[in-house]
């Protein structure tokens, strides 16, 4: 028991809450609890006040709460946290702005959403940060910020990392590009190692990507369409990988496609190198088949791989390799995405369906636990942000998702909160679906 | 279940026969000779009786008479309207057609579209000095002011009819039937 | 018999049969060429709009002559004239162009994949001649054609591809087409110019000339461009033409009644020698023929109406 409900103390709704023996402002009962963190999975009553869970147990008693939830049936878990996607804000506020970015985000069951910086202007200074948090505060969810490693993304000359920190930056990264040059991203780990600050990082030789619009192989052959061949990431993966090793900083490797890649995050990883990865949705459900319809929606960077390479991202999903899930939630409008397949930007949405692939390719089909699955949506990316979240546990922040796990729902993009429906996804049957969202203790998403 | 169909068989070898050798004389009547004579046939069965009348015609005035057979798809009236685009088969005139007597041939004369894609074709090809068109059965019921100079048989029949002709270069046997619907 | 589908977007997945009509169909086109008027009333009130974003010479006026000789009516629109330089999408454009009547739309561009866009947004029936890299359908159609004419049958003939195969719309288009009718097909260019699993199409990949040559019936000689240098692909044009130039002497390699086939433009004394591409076994001016009646065939077959069956 923590001290305030020890001592009781009046809150301005004390009478009322007295009348009808409310101790809590919500409570969500009968559900089936997983935090990942301790490894919790059972059922449990979760019992908030002032937007902190206060206890997690299975009472017998009265329930004494303001809003009761019942989540029979349901499965409770800590509110996902997105550490990659794309807002648009500011800049391209006609394909997505914070807030619409939010409601997406927690119609998808995200509390917590980290915005990449390639925006216009790029996030780079501290008055950009600080108008993102600005803007945050009428968001549905949490925003967190990730600044950029260099001056306009220009891959030059490192920002004001300190700077960006002071605003609220939870990482850097440069994503949308890569650094090109060796010596600018040696400094920026080794500075960035000042503030136990991540640094994540796109891995494209741009070089070897060139024009290529699609994963290279025998797919883009068909098509004749310009190919970006695995080595195009993985050459920079290794080259990443040395760097954190050398400057044995912190590297966050950002949405791995390639089954190269994926194996040599493992080998570092045994040698006691500082990296971590996250895999996409789109990544470990689709192939370049897809693209043979020349659905520019299917266009994304990295490209879709081969069969090959979704069951290398599934396999060290399972093994642990990959730490996170990450959406790399892309909006683009439908007038960028109308085009011809060469022509069209690259990206995809991905917050609304991110929760009901992990379902529907992951735990269903025996891949990953539960309780893998949410580690990765939850307690690792926080972890390697430093935030405190991610766990349904006592003094923590009451960011909870609601799942119904058995309701199966077809994706329709047209639905989306989300300003841009620039998703491959549309018609898929689809099996888990959020049924709440709350951050802070606040309902803030119920579907 | 497809209504009954009665069918009712109306020539058989021998009147095809006979209906023939007597437009090969009508037109060697009718234009003193054979001279200057080429036919023509209409794909696919007309094809096949054009040469049986320019044999006729041959043993009749002992000359050689040219023979080509055209398909007239291409010129059809309907190609824009059909669900399916008609197997376009082969044309094939050898010779000159300017100046010549032309002898058009088919098997069926029933609402003379055919007839009149036909004419157009063979003018596409040059000027021949007259044509003159002989059917084995004309049928009736015509949407185009168009009428044959040599009939075998005329064959009154409801629209709606179907007027089968069989020929032994396609189907083994000669005969013509009428379907009734 | 009828074509599945109301659009020629490649020959990729075509069956053997359709592939047959189309040819059959094209035979007696060709016949019409040869007639004293080359005009057929057939599809009168037809309007084809040919859509050029690439500049074309030959496969432009090919089409355009195919049109004419059909009697419908013919719109031109190539991208150096047209809006696509004041910065309206592709879909816009076409959708204007459909919005202004027209039945049928041949298009080339420089993506792949644009006339399967075209399908998604136009009720007109799509003609591909040329997109990116992807398929040229009606080339390789006549290539079929022109193959079949001179052997009767194209089952069983060896056919070489030389030259630049991962850029070439061509060269795809030859090898499913030829592929489908049961020839035996081989691929030879320069390592860099192979693009990757190739194989996988079901055709034998060589990067020594002399040994695909080796008793083969039929090579396609495709053009080798200039830009393949510039991007670092080849060191040389020169180096192209020692190691992969057919000439006479290379050609003592092939079958006896060997064909030697280029779709044109000819970059003469690169990819081939003069001598080779006007000797007798050269049926490279034939394939122009051909072309016409092979789009006609297409042309013919793909402008049913969706009205009544009789």
């Amino acid at each position: 028991m923590n001290n305030s409900e020890k001592l009781k103390i009046p809150s301005p709704a004390g009478e009322e809450k007295k009348k009808s023996g409310s101790y809590f402002d919500l409570a969500i009962i009968g559900g089936r609890v997983i935090d990942p963190e301790t490894k919790m999975d059972r059922m449990a009553d979760i019992f908030i006040r002032d937007g902190v869970i206060i206890k997690v147990e299975k009472t017998k008693d009265k329930i004494k709460a303001r809003k009761t939830i019942d989540a029979k049936g349901k499965i409770v878990v800590p509110g996902l946290i997105d550490m990659h996607t794309h807002l648009r804000e500011p800049g391209r506020e006609d394909e997505e702005t914070i807030y619409t970015g939010s409601c997406a985000a927690v119609a998808g069951g995200f509390t917590s959403i980290c915005c990449m910086p390639n925006t216009q202007p790029p996030i780079d200074n501290q008055e950009t940060v600080k108008f993102v948090y600005q803007k945050a505060k009428d968001a549905k969810c949490k925003i967190y910020c990730v600044g950029c490693i260099t001056k306009g993304q220009k891959g030059e000359e490192l920002t004001e990392i300190y700077d960006l920190v002071r605003a609220g930056v939870v990482a850097i990264s440069d994503d949308g590009l890569s650094i090109a040059n060796s010596q600018v991203l040696r400094n920026a780990l080794e500075y960035s190692r000042m503030f136990d600050l991540p640094v994540i990082s796109h891995c494209e030789d741009l070089n070897l990507s060139a024009c290529g619009v699609m994963h290279e192989g025998f797919v883009s052959t068909t098509l004749g369409m310009c190919g970006i061949p695995s080595i195009a990431e993985e050459t920079i993966v290794a080259r990443d990988i040395k760097l954190a090793e050398f400057t044995k900083a912190r590297i966050h490797i950002a949405h791995v496609s390639t089954e190269g890649s994926v194996d040599l995050i493992r080998q570092a990883k045994k040698r006691g190198i500082k990296v971590t990865c996250e895999a996409t949705p789109h990544h470990f459900t689709l192939t370049d088949q897809i693209i043979r319809t020349f659905d520019t929606n299917a266009k994304v960077n990295p490209p879709l791989r081969t069969k090959r390479d979704v069951e290398a991202i599934k396999r060290e999903l399972s093994d642990g390799t990959i730490d996170c899930i990450a959406t790399d939630h892309a909006p683009h409008s439908i007038e960028e995405k109308e085009v011809e397949f060469d022509a069209a930007p690259f990206g995809m949405v991905g917050l609304e369906t991110a929760l009901g692939l992990v379902v529907t390719e992951l735990i269903n089909k025996k891949v990953l636990s539960w309780a893998q699955a949410i580690a990765k949506m939850t307690v690792n990316p926080a972890r390697i942000l430093n935030l405190k979240a991610g766990r349904i546990k006592k003094n923590f922040p009451a960011d909870i998702t609601i799942i119904d796990p058995k309701a199966s729902w077809i994706a329709d993009p047209t639905k989306f909160q989300s300003k841009s429906k620039n998703s491959p996804f549309g018609g898929r049957k689809l099996r888990g679906k959020v049924c709440c969202t709350i951050v802070d203790g606040k309902v803030v998403y119920e579907g | 279940m497809p209504r009954k169909q009665k069918s009712m068989v109306v020539m058989d070898t021998k009147t095809i026969q006979r209906a023939l050798v007597r437009i090969a004389h009508e037109i060697v009547e009718k234009n003193k000779g054979a001279e200057n004579m080429a036919v023509i046939g209409i794909q696919n069965r007309g094809a096949y009786l054009a040469e049986r009348v320019a044999k006729l015609i041959e043993e009749i005035e002992g000359v050689e008479i040219p023979l080509g057979l055209m398909d007239i798809t291409l010129y059809r009236d309907d190609v824009q309207t059909k669900l399916e685009q008609p197997v376009v088969q082969k044309t094939e005139i050898l010779f000159d057609v300017v100046d010549k007597v032309i002898i058009l041939v088919d098997d069926v004369l029933f609402t003379g579209r055919t007839v009149r894609a036909a004419l157009d074709q063979i003018i596409d090809f040059g000027r021949p000095r007259s044509i003159q068109f002989a059917v084995l059965i004309d049928r009736g019921h015509r949407e185009l002011p168009i009428r044959a100079d040599y009939v075998g048989k005329n064959i009154p029949t409801a629209k709606e009819d179907r007027v089968k002709v069989k020929i032994k270069e396609v189907d083994g046997e000669d005969s013509v039937s009428i379907i009734k619907q | 018999m009828k074509l599945k589908s109301k659009h020629l977007l490649g020959l990729e997945g075509m069956s053997r049969k359709e592939i047959n009509l189309i040819l059959d169909t094209a035979e007696t086109f060709k016949e019409i060429l040869s007639r004293p008027i080359r005009v057929v009333p057939t599809l009168r009130g037809v309007t084809v709009v040919n859509l050029f974003y690439e500049p074309s010479t030959r496969t432009r006026i090919s089409f355009e002559l195919a049109e004419k000789r059909l009697s419908a009516e013919v719109v031109n629109f190539s991208a150096a004239i047209s809006s696509s330089r004041k910065g309206e999408t592709l879909k816009d454009t076409v959708r204007n162009i459909e919005a202004m009547k027209t039945d049928m739309v041949v298009v080339r561009h420089q993506a792949s994949g644009v006339p399967y866009f075209l399908t998604q947004c136009l009720d007109s029936s799509i003609i591909n001649a040329g997109d990116g890299a992807h398929e040229h359908p009606t080339q390789g159609l006549l290539d079929l054609f022109t193959i079949r004419e001179k052997y009767k049958n194209v089952k069983g003939l060896k056919v070489v591809i030389v030259g630049d195969i991962k850029y070439s719309r061509v060269a795809r288009s030859d090898m499913w087409g030829l592929s489908i009718m049961g020839a035996d097909v081989s691929l030879c260019g320069p390592s860099t110019l192979l693009p990757v699993e190739i194989d996988k199409m079901g055709v034998k990949v060589y990067s020594d000339l002399n040994k695909a040559l080796v008793g083969a019936d039929v090579v396609i000689v495709l053009r080798i461009q200039l830009e393949r240098q510039k991007g670092g692909l080849l060191p040389s044009l020169r180096e192209y033409t020692n190691k992969f130039g057919i000439t006479k002497d290379r050609l003592k390699r092939l079958n006896e009644n060997f064909t030697i086939m280029h779709p044109g433009p000819i970059n003469r004394g690169v990819e081939i020698t003069p001598e080779v591409a006007d000797g007798p076994h050269s049926v490279i001016l034939d394939q122009v023929t051909n072309g016409v009646a092979i789009r006609m065939a297409v042309l013919y077959l793909l402008s049913g109406g969706e009205g009544k069956v009789e």
